[in-house]
């Protein structure tokens, strides 16, 4: 099963990127407060220009 | 269309839609085209001498041709229209980069057209869902670059700074097809048109069956969930349910999927403990996803009474109960003593369908008869009547065509099971194929519904498309602070 020496280190890494991911959107503030965020799409409807 | 040879300002006036109603149009085409191959090979199972011993029409070599007309034509396209559509809207900025979007567009369909010619001369690298050769899996990798720019780049500018939880669906959906593309095809070409798997043996099959169930977890659910966030509110006119749970949902349901390929692959040559891996987590695998149905379906609360008139919600909430059954039987199919049974029947057929008609098929019409409308100055589909007929043409398909499998299935399964006393098999195999004929002509049934309910939605397409005109879409003043 030599495939395992490629497919978990590569997992641990996409893991990782993952996680980075996640901290990313911590950190930029994309999980603080979005109470209007699921409203905000509605608010638009499409308008010729 | 907007020349795109014309400098625009970053954040300029309008959106570009050019690609956006390219790919929804050609969706529409390539689902008319992948579901009446569906329907052949269907007919073919039953009637074996159908295509009359031509080789370009032979089953072996037209299955795939529906696999990947269906997967990657039809549900590609959608999701490409609906994800360049749902950045725009939600970041309230133009497509970034609107030259590369259309190139991606063409380049998807000589992929797609590629497939057409190449699959039917018998041209396989022989992977399930992965069969196209060598050449059109780079320019795969070149058309899949363009998007990843064209999107991404969009949200780089987007002039909101929260990122609408669609999107992080939809960029999941896409980083990690590259991701499973790129490994997947890793080959060794040794002429023009074929090439040999950098893996073998059992290893291959290993890397396959990631690639497979991760393409279902990524293609096929995440792209498609990131759909769902954005025209199930959008049609209802309510928000999300429970926007924190959209995210946790996204968060659990990536996370988890990449671990579940093992279960392709019970009682194989595949080591015990990866099987068991594999069905650990296809079994955690059910909480995430039946998180994301109820925060679609609880999004009508309080508005329940719309999906009386309006059949555009119909769409795409069933889509959801679909995806909830789906995602039910699934996890249960990982367990090894039923895996024991229904791998290698029918059952896994049918278990495919639901998904993939009840859930992906469904979504992507809702979401399509929101969408196109739109593309041509215009709120509603020609004809709210046949969209109405569309959706019950097609859930009588998809329950006929799933019931036909399962009784197929579960038959198939106890047949090839059964001994006699002194050890021997009860049955033939050729005897359950036998058994399994009226099966075949029950689901043939049902995918001609299916298809029939795709051609009332082609004319009723281009009706629409006749009846309006594409118009440039004024990008709103951002309301409130991002």
């Amino acid at each position: 099963m030599d495939i395992l020496y490629l497919l978990i280190p590569f997992s641990v890494v996409v893991v990782l990127l993952i996680v980075a991911v996640f901290g990313w959107a911590v950190n930029s503030g994309q999980l603080d407060g979005f109470e209007n965020e699921a409203e905000r799409i509605l608010l638009d409807e499409d308008q010729a220009a | 269309m907007t020349n795109d040879k014309v400098p625009v300002a970053p954040g300029t006036t309008t959106y570009e839609d050019g690609p956006v109603r390219a790919f929804a149009l050609a969706a529409v085409l390539w689902g008319v085209v992948g579901m009446a191959v569906g329907v052949f090979i269907a007919a073919q199972l039953a009637w074996p001498e159908l295509g009359a011993g031509i080789p370009w029409l032979s089953y072996g070599r037209i299955r795939p041709l529906h696999t990947n007309a269906v997967i990657f034509a039809f549900g590609g396209c959608t999701l490409m229209a609906t994800s360049y559509h749902v950045v725009q809207r939600t970041g309230q900025t133009r497509l970034f980069a609107p030259g590369l979007a259309w190139f991606h567009f063409w380049a998807w369909q000589a992929v797609i057209v590629g497939a057409a010619i190449t699959l039917p001369l018998g041209i396989t690298r022989g992977k399930e869902y992965a069969e196209l050769e060598w050449p059109i899996g780079v320019l795969i990798t070149i058309a899949w670059v363009a998007y990843a720019i064209v999107f991404f780049g969009t949200v780089g500018r987007r002039k909101i700074r929260h990122i609408y939880v669609a999107n992080w669906f939809f960029g999941a959906f896409i980083l990690a097809v590259a991701l499973l593309h790129l490994v997947n095809g890793a080959v060794l070409p040794v002429s023009l048109w074929k090439s040999y798997s950098a893996y073998a043996g059992v290893q291959d099959a290993m890397v396959q069956w990631w690639y497979g169930h991760n393409a279902v977890g990524f293609f096929l659910t995440a792209g498609f969930l990131g759909m769902m966030y954005y025209y199930i509110p959008k049609q209802a006119e309510r928000p999300v349910y429970s926007y924190r749970l959209s995210i946790v949902h996204f968060w659990a349901l990536i996370f988890t999927y990449m671990w579940a390929g093992p279960h392709h692959l019970h009682y194989t040559a595949l080591p015990d403990w990866a099987q068991s891996v594999g069905m650990l987590f296809s079994l955690v695998l059910l909480a995430p996803s039946w998180g994301g149905m109820i925060n679609g379906i609880m999004t009508l609360s309080g508005a329940w009474h719309k999906l009386r008139d309006d059949p555009i919600l119909k769409f795409l909430i069933v889509s959801l109960s679909f995806y909830g059954m789906s995602t039910f039987e699934g996890p249960m199919m990982s367990i090894k003593t039923v895996n024991a049974l229904s791998h290698y029947t029918d059952w896994t057929v049918g278990h495919v369908h639901s998904g993939a008609l009840g859930w992906v098929g469904l979504i992507s019409m809702g979401s399509l008869y929101h969408l196109i409308p739109r593309m041509f100055g215009r709120t509603e589909m020609y004809s709210r009547r046949a969209i109405e007929l569309h959706f019950w043409i097609a859930t009588l398909g998809i329950v006929l065509y799933i019931a036909a499998m399962w009784i197929a299935g579960v038959m198939q399964g106890l047949m090839w099971r059964a001994v006699n006393p002194d050890g021997t098999l009860v049955y033939t195999f050729v005897e359950s194929v036998k058994a399994t004929w009226p099966f075949y002509v029950a689901r043939l049934l049902g995918g001609l519904l299916y298809l029939a309910g795709m051609l009332v939605m082609a004319w009723n397409v281009v009706k629409t498309m006749q009846a309006g005109r594409p118009q440039q879409v004024r990008i709103p003043q951002v309301l409130a602070h991002a």
